[in-house]
């Protein structure tokens, strides 16, 4: 029976072990003491006591989440880090068991959690190629029939025959996404590819993925990228907390999201489940935006200069530690990304930086941002070394234009920004 | 179009074995297999020239020690040097895929965490790779066996289902401690030295006939090895028939297979939130 659903979730929920993520793996010490200690506790008092301690050491990433997809829909799936969006996705492509609930799947489902899984630095591009198809499931009758379109997606002709070690990243990414996009699979689960790779491959990846799209599969789409969402889906859910907080078509569903939630009158606290693990010994506590006399304020006014403010803490000192902001469009367009070490002399000063709380402030001038919605991202990172912590909205606030350059004229003007330039007015008469 | 459906739900206590998958998957299983063997010589100057010496290089320090200075018996006096090597060749198959299987999961925990496939292959196909370096290593017995002058007979094929009981061995071991590792890294710890006390428990450097007190004969058949072990050297070289030894062996390592299987099973759906 052919059924026009690919995907029917019913109740899905999937609880993880808090021990579990902190330390990864137990030694039979941790087993024994843990058992010890349990059976005397039960010993010693109430069953019940035991169940709760039991209790209160998980937490649910994901729960009581029920939705379906159509064939050929592209769905949608926007949410804060910690959402569930990614445990959402595993589950999907049957990386990780839910532990309550079901979903069913018509169809091969194929996935891009992560380009490259499983490539071998030792190996050719052509060898990668092969192995990489067949983890992620395809026959080698079916990757040899593909195997010239691959590589030339990926463009590595060149060096198809030389071990990926010494590719550059980006030729290593390109053909990593050239044997994962080739994959043709009946529904594919995408989670974030998008974000990485220069501007080109962005746009080969948008391509492929808008491809797939027409050619009447289904595809789920996880990113943080409003503009990609935007593009490429119909209709969208918003995750937040594990549970479904709304579905809605995308132009509705981004809306919602990008003004429900993080922008509590100009201010976003970072909650302790919202901050991954790797993040450490970098801890984000708070950004706000404060208005010319330090409140802080949703909407600013486009002619009064106003405060950006990144409030953290380092638990171990630093070297190369840089903090900055990302100016988003609503629609997830890159307006300008600025960093607290940008100044070479900040630089010399505070490279490295010891134990502490700190606050990293920047100053916007006036007359620079037009009216309308502006979203700020939040970036903690040294340079090729390390990205200690990245959340694309942090934030959103308002810009008011009110007596903005040009507003004797009740039209509304184009682009993120409304600087207040220099004019001369010569008269040759 | 005939479709695929696939129901995702928690699952519980005995998990069907899904051979179905397994099967869609075998192409897989070889695609690992010469993977590693790849990277295995890729940069090592020697290259597959390190599959003849190492088998060589053992004989030859055991013929010395065992041999020629312990002056240890064989059985049907067969030169020592050959009397070892077809003892070697099951024990060298096993320990490899021990040694490898124990750590397969967890070498692999950037799969795992990222993509489905039956993950019985990856313990699997680990055992698999050593049948490259146990071919190489049939070639040589083939040659000491011409340069001994024994004869060839039609008995030597026997060590065909001896190989296959080796390699299910091999796999019974290897599903519990590569399952166990995801859990307790102290599993990769003791593989090294369970290699080392199991050599001495199996008959490589000796007969399995020294043991002569029936109570500590079936003590030893509970080796799986020990049964095989005799078995290759049986088939390749004569001598007694290894039956109630290769019995209790057989029963031996059936459990042991049986309820490494049925362990593996039941972490399975763990792996990935643990490794």
């Amino acid at each position: 029976m052919m059924s026009d659903i690919a995907i029917q979730a019913t109740n899905l929920g999937k609880r993880y072990q808090l021990g579990a993520l902190g330390t990864n793996y137990r030694t039979l010490r941790d087993t024994i003491v843990d058992t010890f200690t349990l059976t005397t506790q039960a010993l010693l008092r109430t069953g019940e006591r035991t169940k709760t301690r039991a209790e209160a050491n998980h937490f649910w990433a994901l729960r009581g989440l029920s939705f379906d997809v159509k064939k050929g829909q592209v769905l949608g799936v926007v949410g804060r880090n910690g959402a569930g969006k990614s445990t959402l996705l595993k589950i999907l492509s049957r990386v990780t068991e839910p532990t309550e609930g079901q979903a069913e799947i018509h169809g091969r489902v194929g996935s891009l959690l992560e380009v490259g899984t499983g490539f071998h630095p030792e190996l050719t591009g052509r060898e990668n190629i092969f192995l990489n198809g067949a983890i992620l499931g395809m026959k080698r009758a079916e990757i040899a029939a593909k195997f010239d379109e691959i590589v030339a997606f990926s463009e590595v002709e060149k060096f198809i025959d030389t071990p990926v070690k010494r590719y550059s990243s980006g030729m290593y990414l390109r053909l990593a996404f050239a044997v994962a996009a080739h994959l043709e699979p009946e529904i594919l689960v995408v989670d974030e590819v998008l974000a990485v790779g220069d501007a080109e491959f962005q746009r080969k990846c948008m391509g492929k993925m808008s491809d797939v799209a027409q050619q009447g599969r289904t595809v789920l789409f996880v990113s943080h990228n409003m503009s990609a969402i935007l593009r490429l889906t119909q209709e969208t859910m918003v995750l937040d907390k594990g549970q479904l907080l709304m579905r809605a078509p995308t132009q509705e569903a981004v809306d919602f999201y990008l003004s429900s939630g993080y922008s509590r009158q100009g201010e976003r606290v970072w909650e302790a489940d919202e901050i991954p693990m790797s993040a450490a010994p970098f801890k984000p506590i708070a950004i706000r935006v404060r208005d010319l006399r330090g409140r802080v304020v949703e909407t600013v006014r486009s002619t009064e200069p106003f405060q950006v403010e990144f409030e953290y803490q380092l638990a171990q000192p630093l070297t190369g530690l840089r903090v900055g902001l990302y100016f988003v469009s609503p629609r997830g367009e890159p307006i300008f990304t600025s960093f607290d070490t940008d100044e070479p002399s900040q630089y010399e000063q505070h490279s490295a930086r010891k134990a502490g709380h700190y606050f990293s402030r920047c100053s916007v001038p006036a007359n620079l941002f037009n009216e309308g919605r502006l979203v700020l991202g939040v970036n903690a990172s040294s340079f090729k070394i390390k990205r200690y912590f990245q959340d694309e909205q942090a934030l959103v606030f308002s810009v008011d234009g009110t007596g903005a350059p040009g507003s004797q004229w009740a039209e509304p003007r184009q682009g993120p920004i409304r600087p207040a330039l220099d004019w001369k007015i010569e008269v040759h008469s | 179009m005939s479709e695929e459906t696939t129901l995702i739900r928690a699952s519980s206590g005995w998990v069907a074995l899904n051979l179905k998958d397994l099967w869609k998957y075998r192409e897989l299983v070889y695609f690992l297999i010469w993977r590693d063997i790849k990277v295995r010589y890729k940069q090592a100057a020697l290259g597959v020239a390190w599959a003849i010496i190492q088998p060589i290089l053992t004989m030859l320090v055991f013929s010395t020690v065992f041999g020629k200075f312990g002056k240890l018996p064989t059985d049907n006096s067969v030169p020592y040097p050959l009397f070892t090597l077809a003892a070697l060749l099951p024990w060298t198959l096993f320990a490899n895929a021990l040694q490898r299987s124990g750590t397969s999961l967890v070498g692999s925990a950037n799969l795992i965490t990222k993509i489905y496939f039956p993950r019985l292959i990856i313990p699997i196909s680990s055992v698999m790779a050593g049948l490259v370096d146990f071919s190489i290593s049939i070639l040589i017995l083939i040659g000491t066996m011409i340069y001994f002058k024994v004869p060839f007979t039609w008995n030597m094929l026997w060590i065909i289902p001896f190989t296959l009981l080796t390699l299910v061995t091999a796999l019974a071991v290897g599903l519990w401690s590569s399952a166990l590792n995801v859990r307790y890294r102290d599993v990769q710890q003791m593989i090294p030295f369970l290699v080392q006390v199991w050599m001495f428990a199996s008959p490589v450097a000796y007969s399995a006939q020294l043991i002569t007190d029936r109570k500590w004969q079936i003590i030893y058949g509970l080796n799986p090895l020990a049964g095989i072990i005799q078995g290759f050297r049986w088939s390749l070289l004569g001598g007694t028939p290894p039956g109630e030894l290769m019995l209790l062996s057989s029963a031996v390592m059936l459990v042991l297979f049986i309820g490494g299987l049925y362990y593996f099973k039941r972490m399975e759906k763990t792996f990935a939130d643990t490794v």
